[in-house]
């Protein structure tokens, strides 16, 4: 195979980008994780729940070296570990427990031990499988070149089922996240849908990390949505913006990565990052777009915090 | 068990940073900022790997990226407390980098370089010599009385912000030590437990410590003790069991002291 290079025609260079199975999967792959990525990330921006989702993404390593451990495929331990983290996190956000545990404080002290607790099992089973390093590489940073048709296939359902339940409860689970006691007043069920989004990042971010590696996946679930959220006030306009910053990044980052010897986790956090800031940039510039606030949701009375995102 | 000497070094180095984590700790659970303790010591990791790419002392590259992330953080979010999407988006593009890096160092370094990634991420405590346990030791000790020093200015502003600001406290100065504290415990830690685990002595013995009792000095004293009792437990437990890690059993130790913790304020309840 020869070394692939960069020319000046546009065609020239899709056709060689694409001509290779592993790339179309590559693609096929980005594209899915990209959407699915950019909605449920949109929604853990708004709810300001970054380090859950963060802890969740990190939760695949643990899970996919317990099933290599234990003869599983892998898939079955990425969504095991999401899930059940997800469900960690869910249980530790009742409020009001524990005495000098004001929620917000207990709520992330609960969030950090669940996620070193999966990291310290995750390290001690990956000494106990004898430890492949390179193997540790691709879990925590991922890898795609090696996506078959089989796990395509696998992200697509896992994505319309995700897209699917957000499309259902995308209303309540909009008021609920933006002001919880309005919502709880008119009969939503505030701590279902609580634990229900939790579980549904877990999904998405147990299929997205199988290709991005667990500590990148990160990157599409919050700087995506963080940008749009900067860009423009309303809810579908927003969602919207995401989704399309979401896509550029990922098919850029992937075309560029085809044709340089550096890795893709690079090139998709550099980019999440310039659109991150040209957004803040954006607002900051342009009055028009300072006037029109993002959708500032109503902070729960023990978080006396800045509206998102903060300027 | 104590007359080797890696043992000896593991107890010296671990002991001090426990103290610290525990102490610093107990504020960084107090004032929910989890998630920033987070993000600097997953950057630690970083840092050492730059350092091995340019060829220096991995301590340079853990310490200049953790107190310059912790400067940058307090700078960005109001009252020395950064957003949370700030964080997240700042400490996935340092570890994009840290990807990039990783690619230089196995294309330059032959061969291995798969030793130097799991060492910062995981940590080596047994690995550690007698020079950087002293050192260790020192910078454990340092951070931690430099947490106690400013212990009541900082809980005043932990626990009423506009109070204190009017009482004088400066708040932004405050904020941004503590966060510089946070950063040095996590590049001393990493060494030790490692990149990813370091944040688990700093959250769990702190989230115990607050669920049993809301007496601050008590609360700081208590969470310094059973960071220390994770460390020491930990290392014998590994030294015991060879095939388990030694983070793995320091951080098992200090969850299970939450787990027992939270446990026990459901029940009381």
């Amino acid at each position: 195979m020869s070394e692939p290079t960069l020319t000046w025609n546009l065609a020239r260079d899709v056709e060689e980008l694409l001509r290779y199975r592993f790339m179309v999967h590559a693609f096929e792959a980005g594209t899915i994780v990209a959407v699915m990525a950019a909605v449920v990330g949109w929604y853990m921006v708004l709810r300001r729940q970054s380090f859950a989702g963060h802890t969740i993404a990190v939760m695949s390593f643990p899970g996919a070296a317990g099933a290599a451990l234990a003869g599983l495929p892998s898939a079955v331990g990425y969504y095991v570990a999401c899930g059940v983290s997800a469900l960690a996190i869910g249980r530790s956000r009742r409020p009001g427990r524990g005495p000098a545990s004001s929620a917000r404080s207990g709520e992330s002290a609960a969030i950090g031990v669940v996620q070193v607790a999966g990291l310290a099992l995750g390290f001690l089973f990956l000494s106990l499988y004898s430890g492949v390093l390179e193997q540790l590489e691709s879990l925590l940073f991922g890898t795609f070149l090696g996506i078959d048709s089989a796990q395509v296939l696998t992200l697509l359902i896992v994505a319309i089922a995700v897209l699917g339940a957000l499309a259902l409860a995308g209303r309540p689970l909009l008021l609920a996240s933006l002001d919880p006691e309005v919502a709880r007043a008119r009969g939503v069920p505030v701590r279902t849908l609580d634990v229900g989004f939790l579980l549904l990042l877990g999904l998405a971010v147990a299929a997205t990390s199988q290709i991005t590696g667990a500590l990148l996946v990160f990157v599409l679930l919050v700087a995506p949505p963080a940008a749009a959220q900067v860009l423009t006030p309303r809810p579908a306009r927003s969602l919207a913006v995401s989704v399309a910053l979401s896509l550029l990044i990922t098919w850029l980052a992937l075309s560029i990565s085809y044709f340089s010897p550096y890795p893709l986790g690079f090139f998709i956090t550099t980019f999440a990052i310039g659109v991150y800031l040209l957004a803040q940039l954006a607002r900051h510039v342009s009055p028009r777009a300072r006037d029109r606030r993002p959708p500032a949701p109503v902070a729960p009375p023990h978080s006396g915090s800045a509206p998102i995102p903060l300027a | 068990m104590l007359s080797h000497e890696f043992i000896r070094n593991a107890y010296l180095a671990g002991t001090f940073i426990a103290l610290a984590c525990g102490v610093v700790g107990w504020f960084v659970v107090l004032r929910g900022q989890v998630f920033a303790g987070d993000a600097l010591s997953h950057v630690a990791f970083v840092g050492a790997i730059a350092a091995a790419v340019v060829g220096i002392d991995e301590r340079v590259g853990l310490f200049t990226l953790t107190l310059g992330l912790a400067a940058v953080m307090a700078g960005l979010g109001r009252r020395a407390q950064a957003d949370d999407v700030t964080i997240g988006v700042a400490f996935s593009w340092i570890l994009g980098i840290g990807v990039l890096l990783i690619a230089v160092l196995s294309t330059s370094a032959s061969g291995n370089n798969g030793l130097i990634v799991a060492n910062t991420l995981f940590g080596s405590i047994f690995g550690l010599s007698a020079g950087q346990s002293l050192v260790a030791a020192a910078i454990g000790l340092g951070v931690a009385l430099a947490a106690l020093t400013m212990a009541r200015p900082l809980l005043f502003a932990s626990v009423d912000v506009e109070l204190a600001t009017l009482h004088g406290v400066p708040v932004r100065a405050l904020g941004l030590v503590l966060l510089m504290l946070i950063g040095a415990v996590t590049a001393e830690g990493a060494q030790a437990i490692g990149a990813l685990l370091v944040l688990g002595l700093i959250a769990a013995p702190a989230g115990a410590a607050l669920r049993v009792t809301a007496r601050p000095y008590l609360g700081m004293a208590l969470s310094g003790a059973l960071a220390l009792g994770a460390m020491w437990g930990g290392i014998a437990l590994s030294y015991a069991i060879p095939s388990l890690p030694p983070s793995s059993a320091i951080i098992g130790l200090a969850v299970g002291a939450y787990l027992l913790a939270s446990l026990r304020s459901t029940i009381a309840i």
